[in-house]
């Protein structure tokens, strides 16, 4: 925008921090990460490894591990106050996907059962 | 901006740069169009919730037709997985070189980013193709207009991040790396690690979920 | 070649939709001629149209708002006399078939294209002058985003003479909007107007999230933001968080009805259920979306004409972001007798009433400040304290429904009806009126004629209650919302009740229309040459009325909340400042190109013309792409030439 370029005290979410050698490493870490985590939940689905039951909630556990590492090593996401702004726009955004799905099952399921058997 | 300039920037205010209390005046373009962006994404998270709880919701409702388990091949899934992170990663390199101000580096990571974006959308447009020929269209069930619209949202989302990213490469080519350019650069980025996110969902609650 | 659009669209056989269109019509043309006559094109063109400064943007908005209002109140006087006279055998003068699209285009109209526009438009006339800043983060989108919202207007009206409007509702439930039970363009019509202004208002959200979290002047701490910005704040936040489900929800019925999905038909699996949870996951945070910023004006409002600062800032903040949050929590509430469990209903029904309590902390701010106050009972001050007494009564009446077994009983009522006018006019529509007394001098420069604003306060508040009362009552006698013709003779003396409260309300608007035609008479003697007609305590009554286009020569820098108060306390700042060279965006017509290729692809969607549909998204995306190619979009003012403009002033 216009005005002086004032000290500013936050950062934008997909940048490094102020020494960019560090972020192709960083980078390549993440891509290390994400791949061991996607082929881990590929082999937990097609595989009987994991106990049966547990498989779904070992999927979402390796999802969330995964979205994590993405938004910290390609997103740069850090816990500095400097990036405040972007965490809890993200923290808001987290909460309203999550109202938005675990509130429509919750609901759906609730009308589902609720509803009189079809016939026959 | 680096470390260096920050200490060089005026320091009139210094009473009001409790950090994260934004008393510092309006902030530079640079942060204040990324942070506009980085709301988008979130808006954009909200729509695919949506359809993500359509699909869940739809999941049995599949009127006799095929289930998910029929109809997915998960070796393409994997791949298209696979095509999607490396061109996040290409991306995140392209977005440095960009920052670096290394046209030619970054003019290579970007045409990696594009073939393997370009990659993705071919197979996931022929598993398409695969499935309709087999009457699994999207009008045969509930279940399956959720799929095709989930994630051909997503794809279309990767096609219009395509395109997208042809338009900077010719902003980059035309003007050079300048600063208005690198703004836009920055948030095309954003859009398509937000788009390998999604994918996450995509193929951990769809395609994992249903084999 | 033209898809479904025939000479057979144009409802030649129905007088009242042609008489009424070709009056707007015959309007429009008139207006249109008197300013090609008068040569006024350029000028508008120039200061208006490709404007993207934020004060005539909100102008704009504003203007949109109440054009949009006039037409959908005469939707609600029409719906009144019917109702009040189909009685027993008589079959009064709406059709049913005309009847119910006029229901509702009345409730979407209302709902999208009146309230939403006035509240936006505010927020943009008032939010960068509160924060002391001089414009919003991206003023090309903000001016894409009013003609985008334009063009949803335009869509909607252009039903009431090609083809004909949705009878479905406001809320467009399926089954009977899937494209079995509603074959013609009346839903289409609904979707896509819905559609592109859903659009222009998301980007609206995004821009004043941005704007308030980014830009504010030198010292400007968060909780040192005016109360109005914080509201602007949590609306924008909602907006962003919502409109998106309403566009998903409103793809997927687009889906079934163009390309035979079944996401919520009766047969392959589809589930109507999960639109009506969609649709109010967008809905109830939309309610807040709209009160929020009334709230916010009535902050600023109570706190100036009662010379107080507001009682306890920071537990209307939070009281604020708390709503904000519960907001989402609680949108069942909408749809209790759909058949879910006792848990589900329990919970969601408590999450209802918990609402309550952020709301009542507010209330008893606004007395609170009052209290021991110095009341100046100006006109934007009356509509506050009218809003006090009628938002307490709809809030309870709101609280009552939110207990699932009464809301069995009330349900789909007009007990209903009258619950959520009471809180959008007594709440929304009163908060912007007072905002639009209260900014008024701030925008052109002299005060609103006093008399008449206080005889239209008085006719919306007594209109207001004779309309709605009735209809609580009627609600808990029985009578169910919609009804084209009325069975019960009994309901009849209520009915006519009701039907003097709007002609009450017609009153109302007939003196807004008189004040504002007084006031631009004799604008001279009511200059503000202040530029703080009011007293005010914020940054908005620190510069000149009008502002100039960059609002601020220099930024102000801030020390406290009521930045300006205490400034005035302390007495003005030394004259001669230090000038410095200044960006401002320059005018842009791309917002105005894009909606007049998106007002193509609109009807062109509607009408199934798909060939011109193509060519106006394809032509709506090359503007854009051709706006974001350029570079400088900032002209450079300098030091001098700023000194120089100052002078002038």
């Amino acid at each position: 925008m216009d005005g002086p370029e004032h000290v500013f005290d936050d950062r934008t979410p997909g940048v490094g921090e102020h020494e960019p050698t560090a972020t192709y490493l960083s980078y390549t870490v993440g891509l290390g990460l994400a791949i061991l985590a996607t082929i881990a939940s590929f082999v937990v689905s097609q595989t009987d490894w994991l106990w049966s039951p547990g498989i779904p909630v070992g999927l979402i556990v390796l999802a969330f591990a995964q979205i994590g590492v993405h938004l910290v090593f390609f997103l740069h996401l850090g816990s500095g106050p400097d990036s405040t702004n972007n965490v809890l726009a993200l923290a808001f955004g987290v909460l309203i996907v999550f109202l938005v799905i675990t509130g429509s099952v919750w609901i759906i399921a609730n009308l589902n059962s609720n509803m009189m058997p079809m016939s026959p | 901006m680096t470390l260096a300039e920050i200490d060089r920037a005026p320091n009139e205010v210094s009473s009001e740069r409790a950090r994260g209390r934004g008393g510092g005046g309006p902030a530079p373009k640079r942060i204040v169009v990324a942070y506009g962006f980085w709301i988008f994404i979130l808006s954009d998270m909200v729509m695919f919730s949506a359809l993500f709880a359509a699909y869940a919701v739809m999941l049995g409702n599949t009127a006799g037709g095929p289930t998910g388990a029929e109809l997915f091949n998960i070796r393409s899934a994997f791949i298209e997985t696979m095509c999607l992170l490396l061109s996040s990663y290409t991306c995140g390199l392209g977005a440095l070189s960009a920052e670096r101000r290394d046209p030619a580096r970054f003019l290579i990571f970007a045409a990696c980013t594009f073939a393997l974006g370009a990659a993705f959308l071919f197979i996931e447009v022929t598993e398409f193709a695969g499935m309709v020929e087999k009457g699994a269209g999207p009008s045969r069930s509930g279940y399956l207009s959720a799929f095709f619209t989930l994630v051909g949202t997503h794809g279309i989302h990767v096609a219009s991040g395509l395109i997208a990213l042809v338009y900077l490469v010719a902003q980059v080519i035309a003007k050079g790396l300048q600063a208005a350019v690198l703004r836009r650069l920055l948030c095309w980025s954003l859009f398509w690690h937000a788009l390998d996110i999604v994918w996450i969902g995509v193929f951990t609650l769809v395609y994992l979920w249903a084999t | 070649m033209l898809g479904r659009l025939t000479w057979a669209a144009i409802p030649i056989n129905e007088p009242l939709p042609i008489i009424s269109g070709a009056a707007v019509g015959l309007f429009v043309l008139a207006v249109l001629i008197t300013i090609t006559v008068k040569g006024w094109w350029p000028y508008l063109w120039r200061e208006w149209l490709t404007s993207v400064d934020h004060k005539r943007i909100g102008i704009m908005y504003i203007v949109l708002g109440l054009v949009m209002l006039l037409r959908g109140f005469s939707d609600a006087i029409m719906m009144r006399t019917q109702q009040a006279i189909a009685v027993g055998t008589a079959q009064g003068y709406l059709p049913p078939e005309h009847y119910d699209q006029v229901f509702s285009a009345h409730g979407t109209i209302m709902i999208f294209f009146v309230a939403m526009p006035l509240v936006i438009g505010l927020m943009n006339f008032a939010v960068p002058l509160q924060l002391g800043v001089r414009d919003v983060a991206f003023p090309v989108l903000n001016s894409i985003s009013l003609w985008l919202t334009a063009t949803g207007a335009l869509l909607i009206n252009a039903s009431l003479v090609i083809g004909n409007f949705a009878r479905t509702g406001w809320m467009a439930y399926p089954p009977l909007s899937e494209l079995a039970f509603s074959p013609d363009v009346g839903v289409d019509y609904y979707l896509w107007s819905l559609q592109i202004s859903g659009v222009g208002s998301l980007l609206t959200g995004i821009n004043f999230v941005t704007t308030i979290l980014k830009l504010r002047a030198p010292g400007m701490t968060y909780f040192r933001m005016p109360v109005f910005c914080w509201t602007a704040l949590a609306s924008s936040l909602l907006i962003v968080a919502a409109f998106p489900i309403l566009t998903a929800t409103f793809i997927m019925l687009l889906l079934d009805r163009h390309l035979g999905m079944h996401f919520f038909t009766n047969d392959a699996g589809g589930n109507q259920m999960m639109y009506v949870n969609l649709f109010w996951a967008w809905g109830h945070p939309e309610v807040y979306i709209l009160i929020l910023p009334a709230f916010g004006i009535y902050s600023e409002v109570v706190a100036t004409f009662s010379g107080k600062a507001l009682f306890s800032y920071r537990s209307m903040v939070w009281a604020t972001l708390g709503i904000c949050i519960l907001s989402f929590m609680v949108w069942l509430h909408h749809f209790f007798t759909m058949g879910a469990g006792a848990d589900v209903n329990a919970f969601f029904g408590i999450m209802s009433s918990v609402i309550a309590v952020p709301t009542g902390v507010k209330v008893f701010n606004w007395l609170f400040t009052m209290f021991r106050g110095r009341i100046v009972f100006k006109t934007p001050m009356l509509f506050a304290v009218g809003f006090i007494v009628t938002f307490a009564i709809g809030g309870l009446t709101g609280v009552l429904l939110a207990v699932p077994p009464v809301d069995f009983v009330l349900h789909n009522s007009t007990f209903l009806v009258a619950h959520f006018h009471n809180v959008i006019i007594g709440g929304v529509l009163f908060g912007v009126l007072a905002g639009i007394n209260y900014w008024f001098p701030k925008a052109f420069g002299f005060t609103l004629d006093e008399r008449l604003g206080r005889a239209s306060f008085w006719c919306w508040l007594i209109g207001f209650y004779l309309a709605f009362m009735p209809l609580y009552a009627l609600g808990l006698m029985g009578m169910t919302r919609r009804l084209e013709h009325i069975p019960d003779p009994s309901w009849q003396p209520l009915l006519l009740v009701a039907e003097a409260g709007a002609i009450v309300i017609l009153c109302a608007i007939l003196c807004q229309i008189a004040q504002l035609y007084v006031s631009i008479r004799t604008r001279e003697q009511r200059r503000d040459l202040t530029g703080d007609p009011w007293n005010g305590r914020t940054l908005e009554w620190s510069t000149s009325s009008p502002p100039p286009d960059y609002n601020f020569a220099v930024l102000p820098r801030v020390d406290s909340i009521d930045a300006f108060w205490h400034l005035k306390l302390a007495g003005r700042p030394p004259a001669a400042p230090a000038y410095e060279a200044i960006e401002m965006p320059r005018n842009s017509p791309a917002g105005f190109v894009t909606a007049f290729f998106a007002v193509v692809m609109g009807f062109s969607l509607i009408w199934q013309i798909w060939w011109l549909a193509i060519l106006g998204f394809a032509a709506a995306a090359t503007v854009v792409l051709i706006a974001g190619w350029s570079i400088e979009r900032e002209h450079e003012i300098s030091a001098a030439e700023l000194a120089r403009m100052e002078r002038v002033r």
